[in-house]
C-alpha cells in the first residue's frame, strides 16, 4: 500500500510518547536485575555496591533445585501436550468447516479472557471431588487448559496461511492424511509449532495463579518465590532468582517470536468455501 | 444414462449449507475424451470437478469412474490426479521431489525413480530441473510442473482446474494447443475447466455449458456454437444477434416465420417443433450475415437497411445496421480480405444477406 | 517463451491401453516405440498403481461427512477443555448451593450461600470496589496503549514485527514477578521513596504510594497494558489508508481526521481491549495480596481466602460464580450500549 507522504509525516510527540512508553513499560522488570546485584537488603537507592553473593548463595540450596526441576517438568509436559492438542485443533478449525466454529473457538479462548482465580477455584473443587490428591500432575492439568488457547493463537495463522491446495493435492497424488501430515503439513508448519512449544513452556514456567491452588507437596519456581516473600532477608535472593526467570522467559519468547516471525497475526475467520 | 461412460454423474446435488452449488446434474464422459465445464465464475464447475477429485461429496447422488462408485472413496485412492488452479507446488521440496510426490508408496527403486522423473522433465521440457527450488520457477514452468507430477502416476483421468488461467495469452495459446496434442497421444481423460470459451472451443471434444449450478447444454463445440438450445447458451458463447419473431404457419416441412427486422422468413421445419402462433426468437451469429451496398443476387433472404456505426478491430471489421421494426442495432462481423476499409459513411443504405442454414430458432425463455 | 516440445514418442499408447480397464473406442494413431527402457518402466509403473479397494464402513462415513471428520480431529481438544472448563464449572456451581460444617459439606441444596452474600454488606462492598479499581485500570490502560498502538500501525515502516514482540514481551513473564517489580518500585524504601529522597525532593518517605487503591490501579494497569496493545493494534493497521487519503482530499486536518475515521473505526479494537483488560482483573488477587492493604483488598483475596484459611469451599464457589454474572452482566450492557452507539452512527 503506498501511501502518501503526507500521511507519514513523522509525528514527534507520537514518538517521544513511544520511546517513554517503552521505558516506563520495562522499567520496573529492570529495577528487579538492578538491585539483585546491590548489596544490600533493601532495594533503595542509593546503590551500596556490586556483588554476585546472592546470585551465589541461590545455587547452593537445594529447594531453589527442586522447584526449578519441577518448573521445568511441568512446564514440558504442558508444552508438550497443549502444542499436540493445539495442532489438532487448528488443524481441525482451518480445514473443516464445521458448524457452530466460531462458538467452538471462543469456547476454547475461555481461560485467556476469564479470570485465573475462577479456573484455579474450579478445578481445585474438581480435583477434591474426584478424590485426586493435589500433586505436579494436577498443576500440569491446569496449565494445559491455560495454555492451550496460546498454542492455539500461534498455531492457527501458520496453519490459516498453508495453501490449502497443497494438502489436497498431496492427497490427490495418494497420500492419506498422516502422511500429509507428515510430508506437507509439518515441514511448512513447523515454525509455529516450534514456537507453541517455546511459549506454552514459558507461560507454564511462569504461571503462578494455577499453581497456587493445585500445587500439592512440591511447589514450581513462582510458588517458591511467593513462600519466600513473607521474609525480609530472603529479597535479596528473591530478587537475583526473579531475575534470571525473568532473563530466561525473555530469551524463550523471543526466540519463539522470531521463529514464527512470518505467521501474521490473522484476524479473519475461515470463510465459506467457493 | 450409458453404461460404458468411462466417468458417470448422475443427479447429483451439492448444498454448501443452504447454499445450493450443484442443481440436479448428471453428465457422462466417455473414455479418452477431452471434456470441459465451461461458465462463468460461480456456476459450479470447479465444484463438480472437485467432488470428481473427490474433496468435496454430493449431497445427492452418486460419480461413477470406471464403473465403480466413489462416494466413499477418499482421494488418495480415487484413479484420477488432479492440477490444482494454484499448481500446488510443494514450496519446500525441489523440482525433482515434486514430481515424485506420487510415487512413494509404489516402492520403486531411487534408480528408476530417477529415470522416471527425467523423462518427466524432458516431456515436459525442463531437462536438468530437477535441483531447482520450488520457488525459483515461472508460473509456466510451476504449471507444467503441477501436470508432470500428475501424470507420472497414469492416472485414468486427468482434472484440470483453469491451469491456463495465470498465464499471458501467447504462452496460454501455445500451451493449450501442446495440452491437446499431448491428450490425443495418451488417449487419458481429460476433465477440464474454464471461464473462457474460445479457449474451451479450441480444446474440447465436448463442452458442458454451466450456470448455477446446472448444465445448460452439453454438446460439441461446433454443435454449442452453431445450434445453441437456449438464448443463454447462445449469448455465452460468441455475440449473436436475436429477433423476437412469431410463427405464422406450419406447413408440413416448412415453417413461416415472422421476424422484427427481418421480415416474413420461411425456414425447413427440421425437428424444431413450434406451433402456430407461438412466439419464438430468431437468431444469426455476426458473421453469418454478408453486408453489401447494392441488393445482392443470388440464394438466400435480403434485408435492407442503414448503417449505423461500425468498429475497425484490424482483422474483422463490425458492422452495426439499423432494420425497421427494430430498436437495437444488428452487428454484422466481415474479416477485412480488402485492404482498404469498406466505406462507413452514416445513414447509407445497406443489404444484409444469410442463409438459411445461418438461422437458429429458440423458443421464448 | 520457451517452447514446449512435447516428445510424444516417449508415451506409447498401447501401453497405457494395456494398463486401464477398458478400450478406448476414439482409437488415436498408435507411435512408435523409440525407447524399450521407456515402456518396461510405463507399463510397469502402470501395474504398479495400487486398484480402488473397498474401505471399511467407519471410513467411508468419514470420508462422506466432511463435518465428521473436522469433530473428530478437534475431539481431544474438546475433551481436555470440556474436562478442564465445563466439569469443573459445574462443580462449581453445584457446591456453591451447598453449605460448610465444619470441615465437611453439608450437600443439601440451599441458597443460603447466595442470600447470605446479599444480604451481608461487605460481600457486595468488595465486589464493588473490585469493579471500580478493575474500571479505572481498564481506562488507564487503554487510553494509555491507544497512542502506542497508533504509533507502531502508522508510523512504524520496517520492523514493526520487532516493535510488536517488544511491546508484548514484558506480558510473558511471570505476573507475580510484574507485581513484585512494583513492590520494589512503589515501597515504603523502594525506588521511588529512596530515590526521590536521595536527590532531595521529599522529607520524608511517601506512604500513599503502596498499600492503597491507586497502588493497585497503577500496576493493574501497567501488567496488563502488553495485552490491551494487540486488539487496538490490529484493528488500527487493518483501516484502509486510502480511507485518510479520501478524508485529507476533503479537507479534513490530521485532527479532524483521527477523529472521524480513524477512531470509529478502530473503535472494536478499543472495545475488545476494554474486555480483556476488564474481565481478568476484576478476580485478580495477586496485586490487591501484594500491594494493595486493608484498603485495596478486592473480590479475589475474599475468594481465595475461602478456599484456603477460612474454609468455606461454598462461600467460596458462590463468591465465584457471583464474579462471574458480575462480569457477564457488565458485559452484556457494554455490547448492548455499543450496539446502539454504532446504530446510531450507521
Amino acid at each position: 500500500m503506498s501511501t502518501e507522504s503526507y500521511i507519514r509525516r513523522p509525528n514527534r510527540p507520537l514518538q517521544v510518547y513511544a520511546i517513554i512508553f517503552l521505558i516506563v513499560l520495562y522499567l520496573p522488570i529492570m529495577f528487579l536485575p538492578l538491585f539483585s546485584f546491590n548489596d544490600s537488603i533493601y532495594t533503595s537507592f542509593p546503590l551500596s555496591g556490586f556483588t554476585l553473593q546472592w546470585y551465589g548463595e541461590l545455587f547452593q540450596r537445594e529447594p531453589v533445585w527442586n522447584a526449578l526441576m519441577n518448573s521445568v517438568k511441568v512446564g514440558l509436559w504442558t508444552a508438550f501436550l497443549s502444542t499436540m492438542l493445539g495442532i489438532f485443533a487448528a488443524k481441525a478449525i482451518t480445514k473443516y468447516r464445521l458448524p457452530g466454529q466460531n462458538a467452538i473457538i471462543a469456547f476454547i479462548m475461555l481461560p485467556l479472557v476469564v479470570p485465573g482465580i475462577i479456573f484455579g477455584v474450579a478445578l481445585l473443587v474438581l480435583m477434591s471431588s474426584l478424590g485426586i490428591t493435589l500433586s505436579l500432575y494436577t498443576v500440569a492439568l491446569g496449565h494445559v487448559i491455560i495454555c492451550l488457547p496460546f498454542a492455539i493463537a500461534t498455531l492457527l495463522p501458520r496453519f490459516e496461511g498453508l495453501d490449502p491446495s497443497l494438502e489436497e493435492a498431496s492427497a490427490d497424488l495418494g497420500e492419506n492424511a498422516w502422511w500429509t501430515f507428515w510430508r506437507v503439513t509439518l515441514p511448512v508448519v513447523w515454525p509455529g509449532i516450534l514456537a507453541s512449544l517455546l511459549l506454552t513452556f514459558t507461560v507454564s514456567f511462569d504461571e503462578f495463579i494455577m499453581a497456587f491452588f493445585l500445587t500439592g507437596t512440591e511447589p514450581t519456581l513462582p510458588m517458591y518465590i511467593w513462600g519466600q516473600l513473607r521474609f525480609p532477608q530472603q529479597f535479596p535472593s528473591v530478587l537475583a532468582l526473579s531475575s534470571m526467570i525473568i532473563a530466561v522467559s525473555f530469551i524463550i519468547v523471543f526466540l519463539g517470536q522470531w521463529i514464527n516471525r512470518d505467521a501474521h497475526i490473522s484476524t479473519r475467520r475461515k470463510g465459506a468455501k467457493p | 444414462m450409458s453404461t460404458d461412460a468411462f466417468i458417470s454423474i448422475q443427479n447429483v446435488d451439492k448444498y454448501f449449507g443452504k447454499f445450493q452449488a450443484i442443481d440436479n446434474v448428471s453428465m457422462d464422459i466417455g473414455h479418452g475424451e477431452f471434456f470441459s465445464l465451461l461458465g462463468s465464475s460461480g456456476c459450479g464447475k470447479t465444484t463438480l470437478l472437485r467432488m470428481l477429485a473427490g474433496f468435496e461429496n454430493p449431497s445427492k447422488g452418486e460419480i461413477f469412474i470406471d464403473g465403480q462408485p466413489m462416494s466413499e472413496v477418499p482421494p488418495h485412492h480415487r484413479p484420477v490426479n488432479m492440477v490444482f488452479q494454484s499448481y500446488a507446488i510443494f514450496p519446500h521440496l525441489n523440482v525433482r521431489d515434486n514430481i515424485a510426490y506420487g510415487l512413494r508408496r509404489q516402492k520403486l527403486t531411487k534408480q528408476k525413480r530417477g529415470d522416471m522423473v527425467d523423462e518427466m522433465l524432458e516431456l515436459i521440457a525442463l531437462p536438468g530441473y530437477g535441483d531447482r527450488g520450488a520457488n525459483e520457477l515461472s508460473g509456466g514452468q510451476r504449471q507444467r510442473i503441477a501436470l508432470a507430477r500428475a501424470l507420472i502416476l497414469r492416472p485414468k483421468v486427468l482434472l484440470l482446474d483453469e491451469p491456463l488461467g495465470a498465464l499471458d495469452k501467447q504462452l496460454r495459446e501455445q500451451m493449450q494447443l501442446e495440452l491437446r496434442a499431448l491428450q490425443r497421444q495418451v488417449g487419458i481423460t481429460f476433465v477440464f475447466v474454464t471461464h473462457d470459451q474460445e479457449e474451451a472451443l479450441t480444446l474440447s471434444d465436448r463442452i458442458a455449458v454451466m450456470s448455477h449450478g446446472t448444465v445448460l447444454q452439453m454438446d460439441t463445440p461446433s454443435g454449442l456454437y452453431e445450434a445453441p438450445k437456449t438464448r443463454q447458451v447462445a449469448s455465452f458463447i460468441g455475440t449473436m444477434n436475436f429477433f423476437e419473431a412469431e410463427v405464422k404457419a406450419t406447413n408440413g416441412a416448412i415453417m413461416d416465420i415472422e421476424a422484427q427486422g427481418l421480415g416474413r422468413i420461411q425456414l425447413p421445419r427440421g425437428d424444431r417443433h413450434f406451433n402456430e402462433g407461438e412466439s419464438v426468437q430468431v437468431a444469426i451469429r455476426p458473421e453469418k450475415l454478408r453486408l453489401s451496398d447494392e441488393k445482392p443476387e443470388g440464394p438466400g433472404h435480403t434485408v435492407q437497411g442503414h448503417l449505423k456505426n461500425s468498429a475497425y478491430l484490424g482483422e474483422r471489421s463490425h458492422f452495426y445496421v439499423a432494420l425497421d421494426g427494430m430498436d437495437a442495432p444488428v452487428a454484422v462481423s466481415a474479416q477485412n480480405r480488402t485492404r482498404i476499409a469498406p466505406d462507413t459513411s452514416d445513414a447509407k443504405p445497406v443489404w444484409l444477406n444469410w442463409s438459411e442454414e445461418s438461422i437458429v430458432v429458440l423458443g421464448k425463455d | 517463451m520457451v517452447a514446449l516440445t512435447l516428445r510424444l514418442d516417449l508415451w506409447s499408447v498401447a501401453e497405457v491401453d494395456q494398463a486401464s480397464s477398458c478400450m478406448p473406442d476414439t482409437v488415436t494413431e498408435g507411435v512408435e516405440m523409440t525407447n524399450p527402457n521407456t515402456t518396461v518402466t510405463l507399463t510397469d509403473a502402470a501395474a504398479a498403481r495400487p486398484p480402488v479397494r473397498r474401505r471399511g464402513k467407519i471410513a467411508g462415513m468419514l470420508q462422506r461427512h466432511e463435518s465428521l471428520r473436522g469433530f473428530f480431529l478437534l475431539s481431544p481438544t474438546l475433551v481436555v477443555m470440556t474436562i478442564g472448563i465445563v466439569i469443573p464449572f459445574a462443580i462449581l456451581v453445584t457446591m456453591s448451593l451447598w453449605t460448610a460444617v465444619g470441615f465437611d459439606f453439608n450437600t443439601t441444596l440451599t441458597t443460603q450461600n447466595y442470600q447470605t452474600a446479599i444480604e451481608q454488606p461487605i460481600y457486595g462492598a468488595l465486589m464493588h470496589r473490585s469493579l471500580v479499581i478493575s474500571g479505572w485500570a481498564t481506562v488507564g490502560t487503554v487510553l494509555l496503549s491507544y497512542p502506542m498502538a497508533y504509533y507502531v500501525a502508522f508510523h512504524v515502516h520496517k520492523n514493526k514485527m520487532m516493535w510488536i514482540v517488544l511491546m508484548t514481551l514484558p506480558f510473558w513473564t511471570s505476573y507475580l514477578l510484574r507485581v513484585f517489580a512494583w513492590k520494589v518500585v512503589l515501597g515504603y524504601e523502594g525506588v521511588i521513596n529512596s530515590g526521590l529522597l536521595w536527590a532531595g525532593l521529599i522529607e520524608a518517605p511517601l506512604e500513599f504510594l503502596l498499600y492503597s487503591q491507586q497502588a493497585v490501579v497503577i500496576t493493574l494497569a501497567h501488567s496488563w497494558v502488553a495485552f490491551a496493545i494487540l486488539p487496538i493494534y490490529v484493528s488500527l493497521e487493518k483501516i484502509d489508508r486510502s480511507l485518510l487519503e479520501a478524508a485529507t482530499d476533503l479537507g479534513d486536518g490530521p485532527v479532524a481526521r483521527f477523529f472521524r475515521i480513524t477512531l470509529p473505526l478502530s473503535l472494536p479494537g478499543v472495545i475488545a481491549a476494554s474486555f480483556l483488560i476488564f474481565i481478568p482483573t476484576t478476580g485478580d488477587y495477586i496485586t490487591p495480596a501484594l500491594l494493595g492493604g486493608p484498603d485495596g483488598m478486592m473480590i479475589g483475596n475474599l475468594i481465595q481466602l475461602q478456599f484456603g484459611p477460612v474454609n468455606n469451599w461454598p462461600m467460596g464457589a458462590t463468591l465465584a460464580i457471583g464474579l462471574m454474572l458480575y462480569i457477564a452482566a457488565i458485559g452484556l450492557v457494554f455490547l448492548a450500549l455499543t450496539k446502539v452507539f454504532r446504530e446510531r452512527m450507521a
